[in-house]
């Protein structure tokens, strides 16, 4: 039998404020354990929440980002559970009204267009962090990460791959990243997802019985738990049994996935509205200050690189794929007058280099500004592409100009004809069976040549002159 | 001397004219504390060394002629709910018996830099949940009327201690008639102020959608001091008002000639005690003979005020002590085997029998069966019950009732009562609409025992409130002479 795998998501993003969601306390990543909060965040008996308006701003952001609804008037809501990492034994969260409802994200997989229902999102604050000691068997409680802001994006089950899902949440991050809600650092948690899947056969109208995958920190942990839990549940399904609801753990190191508890013991959240926190009101004005501020998006960006700049649709979709890497392009681009070279340069020298160093974009060594020095250097022929990426290398390590390299090494390209001359003269009559050859029809053979004359020349022989000399002289 | 019979006026007079030092004041305080506190358990903390400290700062300043600000060298006490930093805050909980703040509430920052003393913190009902001051881990507080009977709920050493002179003033906590109750069981009078109206950062919750901090003082003058010193916007309060506070002592003894006062038909005509009802009619009259006019209203939603107030406070309550569970401060219960253990053990512990009964009660309103059937229409009925007040503030600006049924009831009559809110009939209604009330001492019963009168405000009436408590206590001297001194 055919199967169809069903996928929804719950993506919990911390946001990038300055200060945490209900007091001033830093939301800075990596200080010293329970040195970053205050009896609010701390629960304290008698401390009370207000609301960071940032926090609002910036779920707006997002769902107006992602074609949301936005509800004019929301609250917040306490959903109460026990747990060590949760200081007021409630998280303060939105239940019936969350500030974002109904949007969606086109997705592209194998060339085709899908589009992935957004049901909600709401704002919500962080837990503590469970350290265990590995000295003894204590367990240790960081409080540093309660509070900070989180919006949790949640969507429809309209996924049906490991690639879909792979696609939207990579959508959803650069999202994230061009409106600098978040910062989306994975391995500090900054970007978590959690996975509901269930099987089906082909065709069903019913969905199957879906388990929840929680805390996945990672695109490949994200797609691997899709496959692995897909596959699982068939196996289960192929030998007659029944699914279990439940939350599962995902070992992304083991690649399995464990039940963490069944729905039977599942939470009462006992819902119900925080009466220390008023409604939350969006005006229209707030709105539209919040709409102006979100930057222009991933596909907008794509289809005007696309036109702008004569950019090949594989490009552009992967430049605009991160913020900084568009507007490094861009940067260079509307300086240039070949844009499509820098792309060239991006996709391939830039992009390399970036990734043998295990470097960002945003800390690459060559300004965009030098890049269009380079590539004008190409194009006004005093240096050939070959010479460039040794420039380019030279670039990379010394932060010197581009034009000032070619000055110091001599690398200026060789177009006197004379001298040319002389050099295929001598290519020539050492390479007499090569001359034959090229005599007798084989064409091909000049390449043999050219490469003689840009040995002698050091590359650096304009290769139209070596070309047009050699074609003349093997007449 | 004995100054604990004394006014804030009073004392401010004394003080600027060097009649006495702040030095004696206090000392004069805390001695009379030290005699009685055994007696009538008021104080679960006295605060001995800070407050003489701080005396003898305020001193220095009193010689140099700096200008006082408004409360300068006034001996008070504090609800021990409200979080006082390095000073022990045990809401009456042996699962906060232990826990010492390492941050200060905005009243107590407010009151602190206004010159008032600290002298200790009161004895109540443990987390604000009673109405007989019984159910204190550090033991009943004791009616200094009648040491058999209770001081009242769950404010009951705030009244207690502002009564028998052992704090000028204090600051009590009212969720559902808390502050009104036991100011009507000790004969002084207690502010329930509008919702939003003074801070609540720093006021551990019992049901934080009523919770406010008052005023308990020994007249009307006092209150309206302490409530300008006490009140003012806060930015750590997301429900602190945002209005143009009134300075409350410019309605003292303003004119009420042409006010209207309501009398809600459906409270006098019970008439469970005949003499509290008498004496609030006898108060109408001295109303009507200051030029005020008495009207009927109807308040008919009030009749399902007690469970409506009861569920909600009781929901809300249940999620506010889950915090309590033994890790991070509070009470923790030894030899426990894991941490669910541990959480029910010392829960199991540290709360006393009425926490528990309104933590499960609250626990299986909001249980998403439950939800609909209880929660859910209790907040319907909390919506009804503001509306009728609405419509009747429509026609008057004051509306009158006795703060409670009866007067002081024995130790042990009621504490194990089914019926927890009974006596609490007249003062939940004004909480769950989150108006202000205040409960006026009107005169004893014929067991000489105080009788209180509530006046119920529009939502930030409280200058009208005391502008009519104030004509009233003029009118009639008895509420200013009659103080015990123990
Ligand atoms: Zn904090």
């Amino acid at each position: 039998m055919k199967y169809e795998v069903v996928v929804g998501l719950e993506v919990h993003a911390e946001l990038d404020t300055r200060t945490k969601i209900y007091c001033n306390c830093t939301t800075k990543f990596g200080a010293e354990p329970n040195t970053q909060c205050c009896p609010v965040c701390l629960g304290l008996p008698g401390a009370i929440p207000v609301l960071n308006k940032k926090v609002v701003e910036y779920a707006v952001k997002t769902g107006l980002a992602t074609n949301c609804s936005i509800t004019m008037l929301s609250k917040q809501d306490r959903k109460n559970y026990f747990y060590p990492d949760l200081p007021k034994a409630y998280q303060i969260s939105q239940d019936d009204l969350p500030i974002c409802t109904d949007g969606y994200l086109d997705i592209e997989v194998e060339g085709k267009t899908k589009r992935v229902g957004i049901h909600r999102i709401h704002i919500e604050e962080d837990a503590g962090k469970l350290i265990h000691s590995e000295s003894n068997n204590d367990t240790l409680i960081d409080f540093n990460r309660a509070g900070v802001p989180l919006i949790e994006i949640v969507t429809a089950p309209d996924m049906h791959s490991s690639q879909e899902v792979k696609a939207f949440f990579e959508k959803l991050k650069t999202i994230l990243e061009y409106t600098e809600v978040s910062d989306c650092k994975m391995q500090e948690g900054s970007l978590r997802a959690d996975i509901n899947l269930s099987v089906k056969p082909e065709g069903a109208k019913t969905l199957g019985t879906r388990t929840e995958m929680k805390n996945l920190n990672s695109t490949r942990a994200i797609v691997r738990a899709v496959e692995h839990e897909s596959k699982r549940q068939i196996e289960q399904l192929e030998q007659g049994l029944l699914i279990t609801q439940e939350t599962r753990r995902w070992d992304d190191a083991k690649c399995e996935s464990y039940p963490l508890r069944s729905k039977k013991e599942a939470h009462d959240y006992r819902f119900f509205a925080e009466p220390n926190l008023c409604s939350i009101i969006i005006d229209d004005a707030w709105l539209k200050r919040i709409r102006a501020s979100i930057p222009e998006l991933p596909d907008d960006k794509k289809v005007r690189f696309i036109k702008q700049y004569d950019l090949p649709e594989y490009d552009a979709a992967y430049i605009t794929s991160s913020k900084p890497l568009a507007d490094y392009f861009e940067n260079a681009a509307k300086i240039s007058k070949n844009p499509k070279a820098i792309s060239n340069w991006i996709m391939g020298d830039v992009l390399n280099k970036l990734k043998d160093g295990g470097i960002q974009i945003t800390g690459i060594p060559i300004s965009a500004q030098r890049l269009t020095k380079l590539v004008d250097l190409i194009d006004s022929n005093i240096i050939s592409s070959r010479i460039a990426k040794q420039v380019f290398e030279i670039m990379w390590d010394t932060n010197d100009e581009p034009d000032e390299i070619v000055e110091k090494y001599g690398l200026q390209v060789l177009s006197d004809s004379d001298t040319i001359k002389r050099i295929v003269n001598e290519v020539i009559s050492e390479n007499p069976k090569a001359v034959d050859d090229i005599k007798s029809g084989k064409k091909r053979s000049i390449g043999f040549l050219v490469g003689q004359v840009m040995r002698k020349t050091d590359g650096k022989a304009d290769p139209r002159i070596v070309n047009q000399l050699l074609s003349e002289a093997t007449q | 001397m004995n100054h604990s019979l004394l006014t804030i006026s009073d004392i401010t007079k004394k003080l600027k004219n060097k009649e006495i030092s702040v030095i004696e004041i206090v000392k004069s305080y805390l001695q009379k504390i030290e005699k009685l506190n055994k007696t009538i358990n008021a104080y679960i903390t006295v605060c001995n060394i800070d407050a003489e400290k701080y005396s003898r700062v305020l001193q220095e300043k009193l010689n140099s002629g700096e200008k006082l600000p408004v409360l300068f060298g006034i001996p008070m006490a504090l609800n021990d709910n409200i979080v006082t930093r390095n000073t022990l805050t045990t809401c009456a909980s042996k699962m906060l018996g232990n826990f010492i703040p390492p941050y200060n509430s905005t009243v107590n920052e407010r009151l602190h830099d206004s010159g008032a003393i600290l002298l200790g913190k009161l004895n109540m009902d443990e987390f604000a949940m009673g109405n007989s001051n019984e159910s204190s881990y550090f033991g009943a507080v004791k009616n200094p009327w009648d040491f058999d009977r209770v001081p009242g709920g769950a404010s009951g050493g705030a009244a207690a201690a502002v009564a028998s002179g052992l704090a000028c003033f204090a600051l009590g906590s009212d969720t559902g008639g808390d502050i009104r109750h036991p100011s009507s069981f000790c004969g002084v009078v207690g502010l329930k102020p509008t919702y939003g109206l003074v801070s609540r950062y720093g006021l551990v919750a019992c049901a934080s959608s009523m919770d406010q901090i008052g005023p308990i003082t020994r007249n009307v003058e006092d209150c309206a001091v302490v409530l300008n010193a006490i009140t003012g916007y806060d930015p750590k309060d997301s429900t602190s008002a945002v209005i143009k506070y009134p300075d409350y002592t410019a309605f003292l003894g303003e004119d009420i000639g042409g006010l209207k006062i309501g009398i809600p038909k459906e409270y006098l005509d019970k008439g469970d005690n005949g003499e509290v009802n008498q004496r609030v009619f006898d108060a109408c009259k001295i109303f009507k003979s200051l030029g005020a006019e008495i009207v009927e209203v109807s308040l008919p939603t009030t009749q399902y005020a007690i469970p409506a107030y009861y569920i909600i406070s009781s929901a809300e309550i249940s999620s506010n002590l889950a915090r309590y569970d033994g890790i991070k401060y509070g009470y923790r219960a030894k030899d426990c085997q894991d941490i669910e253990d541990l959480y029910q053990q010392s829960r199991a512990q540290g709360f006393g029998s009425d926490v528990k009964r309104r933590i499960l009660t609250g626990t299986y309103a909001l249980s998403s069966e439950r939800y609909e059937e209880y929660y859910k229409k209790a907040l319907k009925v909390r919506r009804l019950i503001f509306e009728d007040y609405e419509n009747a503030f429509n026609h008057v600006d004051v509306i009158i009732s006795p703060t409670t049924p009866d007067t002081a009831f024995k130790m042990g009559e009621k504490f194990n009562e089914p019926k927890v809110c009974s006596n609490y009939e007249y003062t939940v209604s004004v909480s769950l609409a989150g108006l202000c009330a205040m409960s006026v001492p009107i005169g004893k019963d014929s067991e000489g025992l105080p009788i209180g009168m509530q006046l119920i405000g529009k939502r930030y009436g409280e200058g009208t409130l005391i502008k009519v408590a104030n004509k009233f206590e003029e009118a009639c001297n008895f509420v200013k002479t009659e103080f015990i001194d123990l």
